[in-house]
C-alpha cells in the first residue's frame, strides 16, 4: 500500500465513519466532516502535476491475485491525473453546495454522503487503475453508487424508476466491457493497460480485435449516454441535484470517455474505430441538441445538453484517432481534435457543474424547474442569474467564454476532416461539419431558452410555491467559483494547455512526438473559417430562437410513442410479458406434462446420440438358445402388461399387476435365480396389497367414475418411443461386451474366502455389504416417512383449530 | 361378532411353523437360498397373520414391541458390524470366521456376516410391521 492507494482506498474508508459521525454528532452537518478529504485528495493529486509536466509517470503496484495475474496497479500519466483533479476539485465544490441544499433534518445524510464517498473513491479507481479487472471493479462499483445515488428519494416512484433505468443500462454496458476486456487478455495475454499499448501493432492482426473493439466500445458508449443509450441520463435527472452535478454533468458520464481515450493508442489504428466513435459521438451531439429544445424542465435541458456535448468530445477523440495515421506529416492537423477534446471535456465539466447548481438553487428557492411557471427572476437572484449567463453563453460557444474557444477548435477539426483520405472520409467527411455547425446552432438555442426563459420576461409570481429570493452565501459559494473557471480559461487558456492538457494528449497518443502541438494551443486568434462559423451560428440561432413559437410545433410531428423511450419501455414490457407468458405455457404444473417433457429428452437424447455415434449393433452369436417355458412367460408377461391399459376397472389392473410380478418371479425360477423369486413372491404380495389398500380409500366421487384410460396420441407416441430407444440400447450393449464379466471370481472365492456357499448372500453381506447398509437405511427412512405422513397430519390439525 | 374358531386354531399353530422356517431360512442364508431379507419377511407374514385372527390389541398384548425400536436396533447392529471391523485395523466391512466346538452343537463355523444379516433381518421385520402397524391403526 502506496500514498496513491491510500488515496484511491481513503473515500471508502472514510465511508464506514459517516454514520458514526451522523450518529454522534447530529447538530452539525454531516457534510462539513466528508469536506476535507476532497480537498485533500485534490492538493494530493495537484503534486503530480509537476511530473506529469515533464512527460513523467507515477506507477505503483499492489498485489491483489497474484496468481491470476491481477494486480491493483494505480497508474498516474498526464490523463488519469486531468480525471484525478477533476473528481477531486469538483467532488470538494459539490459537497459544499450539498451542506447548504441538503437540510441536515429532513434528509437521511448518513446515506447520502456513504453512496456520495463511494462513488468518489471507484470514479478514482477506474481512472487511475492500469490493471483491466480492476478498473472494471471500480467500474461496476460506479454503476451501482450511481443506482444508489439517484434513488436516494426512494419513497418517489420517479426516482425508482430512473435508477432502474440507468442501472439495467449501464451494467448492460459493464458486463459487455468485460468481456472485451477478456478477449483483450487471450490476445495480449496481460490486464495491464499499458503493457497492451506497447503490443498494439500484434493486436491489430488479431482476429478477435474487432469483437474486443465492439465490446468495450459498448460499455463507453452506454456509461457516457451516447446515441441510443442516452435515455437514462435524462430519467437521472430524479436525483438531488448535488448529485445530478457531480455523477452526471462532471464523472460518471465522463468515465466511458475516459475509457476511450484510454484505449485509444490500442484501438485507434482500426478504421471501425475512428468511424464508430466520430459517427456516433456526431449523431449524439446532433440528438441531444435537437431534443433539449423541447424539454420544459430546467434539468431535463441540462440533461439533453449533457447527452450532446458528451457526443461532441466522442467525435473528437475519434477524429484524433486519424492523427496515428498521418505519422509522417508535418504539421499534424489531425492532433488538434484530441487536443480540442481534452479543452472541451475541462470546459464542460465547469461549465456544466456550474449550470446544475444555478439549476438546483432555483429550485430550491422557487420550488420549480417548470421553466414555463419560471420567469422574470433576474430581479430576485441575481447572482445566479450571472452564474447561468456565463455558464449559459459558455456553453452556447460565445466569446470570451472557454466554451467558446473548445468550440473553435471543435470546428477546425470537423473542416479538418475533408483533408483526409482514408477508410472513406473523403466521399463522407463533408456530412461532418455540416452536422457539428447545425448540431451547434441548436445548442445556441437551448443554452437561450435556459438563460432567458427563466430569468427575463415577466414573473409568475402566483404560479410560484414561495416567494422567490437569493440563495444563501453558502450555497453560491461554488458554481460561483466554478463560474470564474469558466472566465479564467476562456481568457487565459494557456493556463491550462502546458500543464494538463498537453501531458494527457501525450498519453492519449503517446506514438507521437509532442512537439507538434504546442502551438495548436496558443494559436486561437485569426480571422479563420471556424470564425464564420460561429457568427452563422450566433446569427441564425438568434434568428431561430426569436422565432421559436412559431416552428416549435415539429417536435409535436415525432410521435411520441416511437421513441427511444418508449423502446425501452416497450422491451422490458415485451420480455416481461414473454418470460411470464413461457414459464405460464411451459410451467403448467401438470405432472403428466412434466413426465412428457423427461420423457421426451430422454427419448430425444438417447435417440440422437444412439445414431449419431453409429452406436447400434445387432449381434446375434453371443445368445442363448430360447426354450418353451420362456417363451410361454414371455407371452403372459407382455399380455398382462397390455391388458391393464385396456382394464375397466382399477381392481382389475391391479390384478393383473400381481400377476405379472408372479412372472417375473417365476422367470427368476426359470433363470435359477432363488433368492429372488422368494423375495419378489413376498414382495410382490405385500405391494399388492398395499395398491388394494390405497385404492379402496379413494373417495367416491361422481368424477370418480371408473373409466377406461382415454387414449392419447402424445403419450402414446412418446411411451413407444421411449420404449423403442431402451430396446434399442439394451440390444447394442448386449452385442458389444468389451470385457468378461466379473462374476468368476465371486463364484471361485465365495467359499475360500468368505466361508459360504450361497454367493448371493455373500455378495450381499460380505463383497458389497456396504450396499446393503444403505438399502436396509432406505427401508428404515420409508417406515418411518409412512409412520410420520399418517400419524402426524399437520395440515389438517391446522385447519381445525 | 364372528366366531374365528378354525381361524384361530390354526393360526396358533401355523405361526410357530412360519417362524421356524423363517429363523431356518435367516440362519441358512450363507449355505442356501434365504438370508436377512427373507427371513425377515416370513417372520413378518407369521405376524401378520396373527394379526388377520386376532385383532391389533390383542397382538399388542402378546409381542409387546415398538418396531420402530427394532428399526433402530437393526440398524445399530448393521452399522456396528460395519464399523467394528476397523478396531482389528483391517478395512470397515471386513468379516471374519472360524471354526469353534460348541456344547451341544459340536463343531460349528461362526461368522460375522450373521451378524450383519441380523441386523438385516431386524430392520425388515421392523419396518414391515410399522407400515403395517400405522396404516392398519389409521381410520
Amino acid at each position: 500500500m502506496t500514498s496513491l492507494h491510500w488515496a484511491v482506498f481513503a473515500p471508502f474508508i472514510l465511508a464506514i465513519f459517516v454514520p458514526l459521525l451522523y450518529k454522534w454528532f447530529r447538530g452539525i452537518h454531516t457534510g462539513w466532516f466528508i469536506l476535507f478529504l476532497p480537498v485533500l485528495l485534490f492538493t494530493y493529486f495537484a503534486n503530480f502535476i509537476s511530473v506529469t509536466m515533464q512527460g513523467q509517470s507515477v506507477t505503483k503496484s499492489a498485489a491483489w491475485i497474484p496468481s491470476l495475474k491481477i494486480e491493483v496497479d494505480f497508474y498516474v500519466d498526464g490523463l488519469s491525473l486531468l480525471f484525478s483533479l477533476l473528481i477531486t476539485g469538483i467532488g470538494a465544490l459539490v459537497i459544499l453546495y450539498s451542506i447548504f441544499y441538503l437540510s441536515k433534518d429532513k434528509e437521511k445524510l448518513n446515506q447520502f454522503y456513504v453512496y456520495l464517498l463511494l462513488f468518489m473513491g471507484a470514479m478514482l479507481g477506474v481512472v487511475l487503475s492500469d490493471n483491466l479487472i480492476v478498473l472494471y471493479m471500480f467500474w461496476e462499483f460506479t454503476s451501482v453508487s450511481s443506482f444508489l445515488l439517484i434513488g436516494y428519494w426512494n419513497e418517489r416512484e420517479k426516482s425508482r424508476y430512473g435508477a432502474l433505468k440507468s442501472m439495467i443500462i449501464t451494467v448492460l454496458g459493464g458486463l459487455s466491457m468485460l468481456g472485451g476486456f477478456t478477449l483483450l487478455y487471450f490476445m495480449g495475454e496481460t490486464f495491464s493497460i499499458r503493457t497492451l499499448v506497447s503490443q498494439s501493432g500484434n493486436l491489430f492482426e488479431h482476429s478477435l480485435f474487432i469483437p474486443a473493439l465492439l465490446l468495450i466500445l459498448l460499455g463507453a458508449f452506454t456509461k457516457s449516454a451516447q446515441f441510443p443509450f442516452h435515455i437514462w441520463l435524462p430519467d437521472a435527472m430524479e436525483a438531488p441535484t448535488p448529485v445530478s452535478a457531480y455523477l452526471h454533468s462532471a464523472t460518471m458520464v465522463k468515465a466511458g470517455i475516459y475509457l476511450v481515450a484510454r484505449l485509444s493508442p490500442i484501438f485507434a489504428e482500426s478504421g471501425v474505430w475512428l468511424w464508430l466513435v466520430s459517427a456516433v459521438g456526431l449523431l449524439t451531439l446532433f440528438w441531444g441538441s435537437f431534443s433539449a429544445i423541447k424539454q420544459t424542465d430546467l434539468k431535463g435541458i441540462l440533461a439533453y445538453s449533457t447527452v450532446s456535448q458528451l457526443g461532441l468530445i466522442m467525435s473528437l477523440l475519434g477524429l484524433g484517432a486519424a492523427a496515428l495515421h498521418y505519422e509522417n506529416l508535418d504539421d499534424n492537423i489531425f492532433m488538434a481534435a484530441t487536443v480540442a477534446a481534452i479543452f472541451h471535456l475541462i470546459n464542460h465539466a465547469t461549465f456544466k457543474g456550474s449550470l446544475f447548481m444555478a439549476a438546483g438553487i432555483i429550485d430550491h428557492e422557487t420550488g420549480t424547474r417548470d421553466i414555463r411557471r419560471l420567469g422574470g427572476l433576474m430581479p430576485f437572484m441575481p447572482i445566479t442569474f450571472t452564474i447561468t449567463v456565463i455558464g449559459g453563453f459558455s456553453m452556447a460557444g460565445l466569446p470570451p467564454f472557454n466554451g467558446f474557444l473548445s468550440k473553435e477548435m471543435f470546428f477546425t477539426s470537423m473542416v479538418n476532416v475533408l483533408q483526409l483520405d482514408i477508410f472513406n472520409l473523403e466521399t463522407w467527411g463533408l456530412l461532418f461539419p455540416v452536422i457539428a455547425w447545425v448540431a451547434s446552432i441548436f445548442t445556441f438555442i437551448y443554452s437561450m431558452i435556459l438563460v432567458f426563459k427563466t430569468f427575463t420576461g415577466k414573473a409568475q409570481l402566483e404560479k410560484l410555491e414561495r416567494k422567490p429570493h437569493e440563495a444563501p452565501i453558502g450555497m453560491l459559494i461554488s458554481p460561483v467559483i466554478l463560474a470564474s473557471l469558466v472566465i479564467i480559461f476562456g481568457i487565459f487558456p494557456n493556463l491550462l494547455s502546458a500543464t494538463l492538457i498537453e501531458p494527457a494528449v501525450s498519453s492519449i497518443q503517446p506514438a507521437l512526438a509532442d512537439h507538434d502541438f504546442h502551438v495548436h494551443i496558443a494559436f486561437w486568434h485569426g480571422w479563420t473559417t471556424e470564425l464564420k462559423m460561429t457568427l452563422g451560428v450566433v446569427l441564425i440561432g438568434g434568428i431561430l430562437y426569436i422565432t421559436l413559437a412559431k416552428w416549435k410545433g415539429i417536435y409535436d410531428l415525432l410521435p411520441s410513442r416511437l421513441s427511444l423511450n418508449g423502446l425501452y419501455d416497450g422491451t422490458l414490457s415485451v420480455i416481461d410479458k414473454g418470460t411470464s407468458l413461457l414459464s405460464e405455457k411451459v410451467m403448467t404444473g401438470s405432472i403428466r406434462r412434466y413426465l412428457i417433457y423427461i420423457f421426451l429428452f430422454f427419448f430425444v437424447v438417447l435417440g440422437i446420440s444412439l445414431f449419431q455415434k453409429d452406436a447400434f449393433q445387432l449381434d446375434t452369436n453371443n445368445l442363448a438358445p430360447i426354450g418353451i417355458f420362456e417363451l410361454i412367460l414371455a407371452a403372459a408377461m407382455v399380455i398382462g402388461s397390455i391388458s391393464i391399459l385396456f382394464a375397466k376397472s382399477r381392481l382389475t389392473s391391479i390384478i393383473i399387476l400381481g400377476a405379472v410380478g408372479y412372472t417375473v418371479s417365476l422367470f427368476f425360477v426359470l433363470f435359477r435365480a432363488p433368492d429372488l423369486a422368494l423375495t419378489q413372491l413376498v414382495i410382490e404380495t405385500i405391494s399388492v396389497a398395499l395398491f388394494l389398500l390405497c385404492f379402496y380409500h379413494l373417495p367416491k366421487l361422481s368424477s370418480r367414475k371408473e373409466e377406461r384410460m382415454t387414449f392419447k396420441l402424445n403419450n402414446a407416441l412418446v411411451s413407444i418411443g421411449v420404449g423403442t430407444v431402451v430396446t434399442l440400447i439394451a440390444l447394442s450393449a448386449h452385442s458389444q461386451k468389451l470385457f468378461d464379466s466379473i462374476s468368476s471370481f465371486y463364484l471361485e472365492n465365495a467359499y475360500k474366502e468368505a466361508g459360504g456357499k450361497n454367493v448371493v448372500n455373500v455378495i450381499l453381506v460380505d463383497f458389497r455389504g456396504l450396499d446393503t447398509m444403505f438399502e436396509i437405511t432406505v427401508l428404515a427412512i420409508a417406515a418411518l416417512g409412512i409412520f410420520a405422513m399418517i400419524r402426524l397430519r399437520l395440515t389438517r390439525r391446522n385447519d381445525q383449530p | 361378532m364372528k366366531n374365528d374358531l378354525i381361524l384361530q386354531t390354526i393360526t396358533k399353530v401355523a405361526v410357530f411353523i412360519i417362524l421356524l422356517f423363517s429363523i431356518s431360512i435367516f440362519l441358512g442364508g450363507h449355505y442356501s437360498p434365504g438370508g436377512g431379507f427373507v427371513g425377515g419377511l416370513m417372520t413378518s407374514a407369521a405376524i401378520v397373520l396373527l394379526l388377520l385372527a386376532y385383532d391389533l390389541k390383542t397382538v399388542a398384548n402378546i409381542l409387546p414391541v415398538d418396531y420402530k425400536l427394532v428399526i433402530g436396533a437393526g440398524l445399530l447392529i448393521a452399522a456396528l458390524t460395519v464399523a467394528g471391523a476397523m478396531l482389528f485395523n483391517v478395512p470397515m466391512m471386513t468379516h471374519a470366521y472360524n471354526y469353534f466346538d460348541l456344547p451341544i452343537l459340536g463343531k460349528t463355523s461362526l461368522h460375522t456376516a450373521v451378524l450383519f444379516d441380523l441386523g438385516v433381518y431386524l430392520v425388515v421385520v421392523g419396518v414391515t410391521m410399522t407400515i403395517i402397524q400405522t396404516i392398519g391403526e389409521d381410520e
